[in-house]
């Protein structure tokens, strides 16, 4: 089974959140980069596990420009048996998903995994817009995924539930909690990542359907107000007549 | 041209299809609703209260299979001649969305915030801590209005339901199992929301949250930590790498606020900090805080609801 997984960096979770350049371009002064959450704990885990279990390889994928390799060889570190690099700034969901469909189709891959959302723009759009290019079924929120021969079975998130599900491969996946644990690298792992192949390539001719003009900040919140906690009929009427809320 | 909007009718028709009706409607176009499934006509028919003209119903799909759905709703726009789809960014919505953007080529907002200013749209971006302007650059456009973002305004009447054929084709996703705990209220749709985290000290404790909930009619919700460990199921875990929720009142108890935690409340409209310490970093995101042990606050609070419930 060839398995593609797609990664993206996000700014570490604890990571201040600025603007420059008259607030058009997030401000990368200090910022750590991780891979997103859940490329990393669910996505690539998971993908890893069931390489182990049946055999295979798995591939990481990201569209970016070089200095995102850091964050590559760390997932080749993990446990990924190559990378790909698709060099370009990936500024709309559309343009990302139509680089990552056609090297999937072009390579044969026969599974694709994706996180359920980039922390940074929480979009949840590149897994979906993956399949519908490539014309194939796309589970989305899967919390658990087996595979038996050409066959997966997966349980995804619904309002208020789960659901369990079974799926023909090829299929697109995007992966929420529960897929995997986070696995942390060994020396080895990071020794290795060193060599695997790590190819870059040039991005096809796509036009870009969004763009991003500016950003705002929200409105500061104001001050906390301190009820006693001996009163809480004060503040169940403060919620009723002043909130408004029950 | 007209604008459609999907609306999920499989259990009755949310509060957040209303708003994405009324949403719709205030982009100044005749609003057409697109469903799928069984749903009584009277049912359907409200979406006519909210500013749809009519609602198409294509009964042969009796699933949320994102490519049936993709392509129903792409036969319905082109049936119509709608130049914009207007989704709520809830479940299935978030892996329709996406397919029927490359299928339409029509440019895709998801998580929209506000009625557009212009040909910008405000979304929620880094997890609420900022908002991003977005422009769609195609003739068609998709917005995902992300849920308890506006209210629903209800200004018309109930208005005509027609079948419609969008030759769905065959779903490919088999549905073996559907498990949804009982009588629980569905924590992303709940507008009230009572949560706990390690300051519990185990699950045991849980018994005065679910009080609590119960008397206000509210879901319950955790920090990561306590769905980590077990005390409480994995769906409750809000945050960054949980759920996002965006009730109108969030109650957290024994939760220090950390940002990964804000990351999924911050929306919330009106959040109360129960806490010992009064250095807690959720105190600073909060509007009302109790600096106080959950063990005598909560149960007092309890009370003071039951109290007020029987004057009200
Ligand atoms: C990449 C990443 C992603 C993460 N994602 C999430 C996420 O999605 N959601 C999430 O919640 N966390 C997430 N975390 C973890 C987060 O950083 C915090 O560790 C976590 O939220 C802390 O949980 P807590 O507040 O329940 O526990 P603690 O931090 O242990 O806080 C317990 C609080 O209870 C208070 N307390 C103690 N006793 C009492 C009492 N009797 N009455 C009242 N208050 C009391 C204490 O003062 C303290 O403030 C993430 C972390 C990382 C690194
Ligand atoms: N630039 C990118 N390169 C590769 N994969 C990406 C990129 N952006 C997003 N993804 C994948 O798509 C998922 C959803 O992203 P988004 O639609 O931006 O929320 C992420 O969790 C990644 O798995």
């Amino acid at each position: 089974m060839k398995i593609l997984v797609c990664i993206s960096k996000s700014p570490d979770t604890t990571s201040k959140i600025a603007f420059t350049d008259g607030d058009t371009k997030f401000d990368e002064n200090g910022v750590q980069y991780i891979i997103n959450p859940y490329d990393e704990w669910y996505a690539l885990v998971r993908a890893l596990e069931l390489k182990e279990a049946n055999g295979g390889t798995v591939t990481v994928i990201t569209v970016g420009t070089a200095p995102d390799d850091a964050v590559i060889r760390k997932a080749l570190a993990i446990g990924a048996d190559d990378a790909v690099r698709i060099d370009a700034e990936p500024t709309d969901a559309y343009f990302v998903s139509m680089q990552i469909a056609n090297h999937a189709k072009e390579n044969g891959f026969e599974l694709v995994m994706t996180g359920k959302e980039t922390i940074n723009y929480n979009g949840s759009q590149v897994g979906g817009m993956i399949s519908e290019a490539m014309d194939l079924p796309f589970v989305s929120l899967a919390s658990k995924m087996d595979i038996d021969g050409m066959t997966a079975t997966l349980e995804t998130e619904i309002v208020g539930g789960i659901q369990i599900i079974e799926v023909e491969l090829p299929a697109v996946v995007s992966c929420a909690k529960g897929m995997a644990e986070q696995r942390i690298p060994n020396m080895r792992g990071i020794m290795a990542a060193r060599t695997k192949p790590l190819n870059v390539v040039a991005p096809i001719e796509v036009e870009k359907l969004t763009s991003f003009n500016n950003y705002t900040m929200p409105p500061a919140k104001s001050a906390c107000k301190m009820i006693d906690p001996e009163n809480m009929d004060e503040l169940v009427a403060l919620l009723h007549q002043e909130a408004k809320v029950i | 041209m007209s604008t459609l909007v999907y609306i999920n009718s499989r259990n009755g028709i949310a509060k957040n299809a209303y708003e994405a009706i009324t949403y719709a409607k205030k982009l100044g176009q005749e609003v057409i609703a697109i469903t799928t499934g069984n749903a009584d006509d009277s049912v359907l028919a409200t979406a006519g209260e909210y500013g749809a003209s009519k609602v198409l119903v294509d009964r042969s799909v009796a699933t949320d299979d994102a490519q049936q759905l993709t392509r129903v709703i792409a036969n319905a726009v082109e049936s119509t001649g709608a130049n914009t789809v207007v989704f709520s960014n809830e479940i299935v919505a978030k892996s329709v969305a996406p397919r029927l953007s490359v299928r339409l080529k029509a440019g895709l907002i998801s998580g929209a915030i506000a009625i557009p200013e212009g040909d910008t749209v405000k979304v929620n971006v880094f997890s609420g801590k900022a908002f991003g302007n977005v422009k769609i650059n195609s003739d068609k456009k998709i917005i995902s209005l992300l849920p308890n973002s506006i209210q629903p305004e209800q200004t018309g009447s109930a208005c005509s339901v027609e079948e419609f054929n969008g030759n769905a084709g065959e779903a490919k996703i088999k549905l073996l199992e559907t498990k949804k705990p009982e009588g629980e209220i569905p924590l992303p749709e709940a507008e009230l929301v009572v949560s706990a985290g390690r300051g519990l000290k185990g699950p045991e404790n849980w018994g005065m949250i679910e009080d609590l909930a119960k008397e206000l009619g509210a879901a319950t919700a955790c920090s990561r930590p306590v769905a980590d460990i077990g005390w409480r199921p994995h769906h409750e875990h809000v945050g960054q790498t949980g759920v996002a929720i965006r009730p109108n009142l969030y109650i957290a108890a024994g939760i220090s606020g950390a940002i990964q935690h804000l990351a999924g409340v911050n929306g919330s409209k009106v959040i109360v900090v129960v806490n010992t310490d009064a250095e807690a970093p959720f105190f600073k995101a909060a509007d009302y805080g109790v600096l106080g042990d959950a063990f005598e606050v909560i149960p007092r609070l309890t009370e003071a609801v039951k109290k007020f419930k029987a004057s009200n």
